[in-house]
């Protein structure tokens, strides 16, 4: 059962096709890799999912409805969160502030005017945050100010906020790009408790092979704006398409 | 108590000690004393700082919270102001529904105006409101002029309706604001020693809306919208990945600090009943900007203390004249005392804006978070010297507020 | 069709001044990245660096002249400018009669040198500030200048009139063929706009033939790679800013005549300058120089008495309304770039 459906998307800036007939189906529960040398337009089939960008043909369906028009908040609601590049996440508020936004989106929707009562009274906001802080081993940074934090803290942050929002669907985008080796392990191995523990699709960008084959168990081979292969990790190893095309540079 | 915490609390009870007790704290001189021009205590004064607070208040809800620099914020203070004083023409002198139309109608304008301007951030949202405030001088100013007075200004006049009340009084003068029987004008006087005290019914009136308005900005600083508006000054981008629109969040707080301008605007005309363009300006608008800044951007005093500093300073440095420098410096050898006058010379009296602007600089410079953080500073400076004295190496760390 | 070709003359000068401005905006603002609400008192300064020089060259010494006598016969104290010692009368009452030109070359080496002062002493440190900060730090900084302006000067606009060659009026209608006295049009307005076209040709010229401007427009485009070269783009930058400061201040100097400097003049050109560029888009130098014409132009055209009758007050609001209209339709202005404070 696919819980994600690219159907023939495409999508062109000015001379360049950066996307073309692209097809891509992911399964629920499963954690799909997206590799690609760069310029494969990786990105810019992550910025179509997301609602950055609306592509000029096809179809991209989640759950059975089409994200396509809609806005990135939009998008958000129906069940797929993101992971930037560069850990996106609130510098000027605390930690555990930055828990509780998503708490408060995942309960009240996308706006909801709740200007007179105090923040410290939302007990079930308050107690779902810590709850997470303590998931995500950050308890005892709660009332730190966000920005003051190390790389490695802000990525996990960022994940920690995505999951308190019980996404259907995680997108991370090269979750581990500029990470000293030890955080990107740290990383791995929390995505991989993430995704034994949950019930959670994971959809990830990636260019470290290490991280790809360390976590997922489908991989599509994007190469100049459209899908090489998709297959399971042992037989894209071993495909000499996409050794010509990407590993025979960098494995 | 009031649903806040106790620091919430305590800041509460100090502004309303202040405020309440302020007709004493601003008359520090006897009257007749050499220094009795330094105190700020009259009526008309203390009026203008309540009320300025109150407009720094509502603008502190959208530029220290959201980030989002309005340059057109006296527009509405305009607005509120033509607003009330048509209410006193056409329905009644009582001041509650001519400051009740005054918010109700500038929160129409910052709905119109901020629905526009809040498609674009950044210095772009500053120069459309910039250029929608402008447009409303202009027009106030020039063809407007049948709603608006033009140049000389909308006032009061002996045959205006007044359905609910008296077109003239007994005497066949114009009636005067009131609220329900007290008139805003009416002062009483409490002489102890030397020193003169007014209590103005006016004053305490502003006083309480004040109070009121201050206590409203603290809820909505701890609520879930305000960490909402702090969220969507942070990081525009994370907001939208979180399934938040940003869109009637920076609105909302667009039109309560549009309204409170209102509040502020409607008031002025309660204390005297006129309304003119140049509150529209974009100097005044420049200076409920500089009020925020001054005190402290997107804490909950800053403004409150921006605006009474800057109105208080006002008010004595354009006093001071060559005069009152001479018998300052007078222990000075007379050559010292001319040089030395001399040199303030240009920062008194009419160079109040002189003084205004290096002031202004200097706290943006070296003080980005206004007095507040002064404050702060000098409080961590001495609790560091006295942990030093101590011998103590605590390190705490306080998140900022 | 005459009211047309008058409507636009009339849009010229105004213009002119908008788009001097608004270029120095954009260079500031393209190349620093900061946001200058100062710029216009530096258009201010520029004015009354031409009230300075005319007093400076009408100051006098008392001399008693034996040969006039006042009413009770005693000899006449008549005031002498030293100028008139300096060349003799003639020439001296023409260099007093040719301030305002004259200023053009006093205030040049002042502008960049105040121009340079602002950037190194004060901007600098606000490169890195959010624009926010930038927007409230060179506020502060035109208030403090417009009132040290004002102390020395006082509050009153000062009379400073063109060289007497130049008052008087060209009929401009006659020599198309229209009926004399139906387009005319002042001297000193044509000279103006004569001025402000070979300033802005020198300042594009500039920036497309020398070596320094091409690093400038390289710096414009991407500021980190050309600091990557190893070129020192700070201290170019430093000389655009005292370049812009020249071209605000200039443009000043020669608006006297046409509008008696007063100390807030720069604030009053500077919000609408700041529409301009906006209209014409942010960092775009062409796109400063189109919309401060068209603007200009426009707004003469709303001031005509046709509209006002069908739209009364649309003089008043013209700019603003336009300013509005595009920023809603076209968010990067007539020809702002990508990329540039998009946000």
């Amino acid at each position: 059962m696919s819980i994600l459906e690219v159907k023939n998307v495409g999508k062109r800036f000015g001379g360049l096709q950066a996307l073309s007939e692209v097809n891509l189906s992911v399964k629920e529960n499963s954690v799909h890799a997206i590799i690609g040398p760069n310029g494969a337009g990786k990105s810019t089939l992550l910025n179509c999912l997301v609602g950055k960008l609306i592509p000029d043909t096809g179809s991209v369906m989640f759950d059975g409805q089409s994200v396509l028009g809609r806005a990135p908040y939009e998008i958000n609601q129906m069940g797929i969160s993101r992971v930037f590049q560069t850990p996106e996440i609130f510098g000027d508020l605390t930690v555990l502030e930055n828990m509780m936004i998503p708490c408060f989106a995942k309960r009240d929707g996308a706006f909801e005017l709740n200007a007179l009562s105090a923040v410290l009274s939302q007990k079930d906001i308050l107690e779902k945050a810590e709850h997470m802080l303590e998931e995500m081993n950050m308890a005892d940074k709660r009332h730190m100010h966000a920005a003051a934090m190390s790389r490695g803290d802000k990525r996990r942050l960022e994940i920690g906020m995505c999951l308190s929002q019980e996404p259907r669907l995680l997108l991370l985008d090269e979750p581990t790009a500029g990470m000293a080796r030890a955080d990107t392990n740290n990383t791995i191995d929390l995505l991989k408790q993430i995704s034994d523990e949950r019930d959670i699709t994971i959809a990830i960008i990636e260019h470290d092979m290490h991280v790809v084959f360390s976590l997922a168990n489908r991989i599509t081979v994007l190469a100049q704006g459209t899908p090489l292969v998709e297959d399971d990790p042992q037989n894209i190893r071993g495909n000499p398409k996409v050794r010509e095309a990407y590993l025979g540079e960098s494995a | 108590m009031f649903n806040l915490n106790k620091k919430d609390l305590s800041l509460l009870i100090i502004v309303a000690v202040l405020t309440l007790f302020a007709p004493f704290i601003l008359n520090p001189f006897p009257a007749g004393s050499a220094m009795a021009q330094f105190n700020a205590g009259y009526p008309d004064l203390m009026q203008r700082f309540v009320i300025f607070g109150i407009f720094a208040i509502g603008f502190n809800i959208l530029f220290g919270l959201t980030g989002y620099l309005s340059f057109g914020h006296a527009a509405f203070l305009g607005v509120g102001s033509y607003a009330a004083v048509w209410m006193f023409k056409l329905l009644s002198m009582n001041v509650i529904p001519a400051i009740l139309l005054a918010v109700i109608v500038s929160g129409l304008f910052s709905l119109l105006i901020g629905f526009v301007s809040l498609r674009r951030s950044g210095i772009y949202f500053s120069i459309l409101t910039l250029a929608f405030a402008q447009m409303m001088f202009a027009l106030a100013y020039s063809v407007l002029t049948p709603i608006t007075g033009g140049e000389t200004g909308l006032q009061l006049a002996l045959n205006d309706p007044r359905i609910l009340g008296v077109s003239q009084t007994a005497e066949g003068n114009i009636p005067v604001p009131g609220l329900f029987g007290l008139e805003m004008r009416d002062s009483a006087d409490l002489v102890i020693g030397g020193w003169v005290f007014t209590f103005n019914v006016g004053y305490y009136f502003c006083a309480l809306v004040l109070l009121a308005s201050f206590y409203l900005s603290i809820r909505i600083f701890r609520s879930p919208f305000g960490m909402m508006l702090r969220a969507v000054k942070s990081n525009q981008q994370r907001m939208n990945y979180t399934g938040l629109n940003t869109r009637p969040y920076t609105l909302a707080a667009f039109v309560i600090s549009g309204m409170y301008a209102g509040l502020a605007g409607g008031l002025m005309a309660s204390m005297d009943p006129l309304a003119g363009a140049e509150r529209m300006q974009w100097t005044a608008s420049g200076e409920v900007v500089l009020m925020t800044i001054l005190g402290g951007a997107g804490t909950l005093i800053g403004p409150v203390l921006g605006a009474g500093f800057i109105k208080y300073f006002e008010n004595i440095f354009s006093k001071i004249n060559d005069n009152v420098l001479h018998s300052w410096f007078s222990f000075l050898p007379d050559g010292l005392e001319d040089a030395v006058v001399f040199i303030i010379h240009p920062f008194i009296g009419k160079g109040w804006h002189l003084t205004l602007g290096i002031l202004f600089m200097l706290v943006v410079i070296f003080l980005p978070g206004g007095l507040v953080e002064g404050g702060q500073r000098i409080r961590g400076w001495l609790k560091n010297r006295k942990t030093k004295d101590n011998g103590s190496a605590s390190h705490e760390t306080n998140p900022a507020e | 069709m005459d009211a047309i070709i008058l409507q636009i003359l009339n849009g010229l000068d105004k213009g002119s001044a908008y788009a001097l401005i608004a270029l120095g905006l954009t260079l500031i603002f393209g190349t620093l990245g900061v946001v200058n609400f100062a710029h216009g008192a530096l258009f201010m300064i520029g004015a009354f660096c031409a009230v300075t020089l005319s007093r400076i060259l009408t100051l006098s010494h008392t001399i008693i002249d034996e040969t006039q006598k006042d009413f009770l016969g005693n000899p006449l104290k008549v005031e002498v400018p030293y100028v008139h010692d300096l060349f003799g009368q003639a020439t001296g009452d023409a260099i007093i009669d040719w301030a305002v030109p004259l200023s053009v070359l006093f205030a040049i080496p002042i502008m960049i040198l105040v121009g340079v002062v602002m950037e190194r002493g004060l901007i600098k440190h606000f490169y890195k500030r959010p624009h926010a900060d930038q927007i409230l730090v060179t506020f502060g900084l035109a208030i403090v200048l417009q009132e040290v302006i004002k102390y020395f000067y006082g509050a009153n606009p000062i009379p400073t009139p063109a060289p007497a060659a130049f008052k008087g009026s060209l009929d401009f209608g006659a020599m198309l063929g229209f009926d004399p006295n139906l387009i005319i049009y002042p001297y000193w307005r044509i000279i103006y706009f004569g001025f402000a076209a070979v300033i802005i040709g020198g300042v594009f010229a500039f920036l497309q033939f020398t070596t320094f401007g091409m690093v400038v427009r390289a710096g414009m485009a991407d500021r980190e790679t050309v600091g990557l070269l190893g070129i020192n783009i700070d201290k170019r930058f430093t000389i655009m800013f005292g370049i812009a400061a020249a071209v605000a201040g200039l443009a000043g100097v020669m608006y006297t005549p046409i509008n008696s400097p007063n100390y807030h003049m720069g604030m009053d050109f500077l919000v609408l300058s700041f529409v301009v560029v906006v209209v014409g888009g942010m960092g775009s130098l062409p796109g400063a120089v189109l919309a401060g014409f068209l603007l200009g132009v426009l707004e003469s055209f709303a001031s005509m008495r046709e509209v006002i009758d069908i739209i009364p007050g649309i003089n008043q609001i013209i700019i603003y309304l336009v300013a509005i209209i595009i920023l809603l339709t076209r968010p990067r202005g007539l020809m702002g770039r990508k990329g540039v404070m998009e946000d």
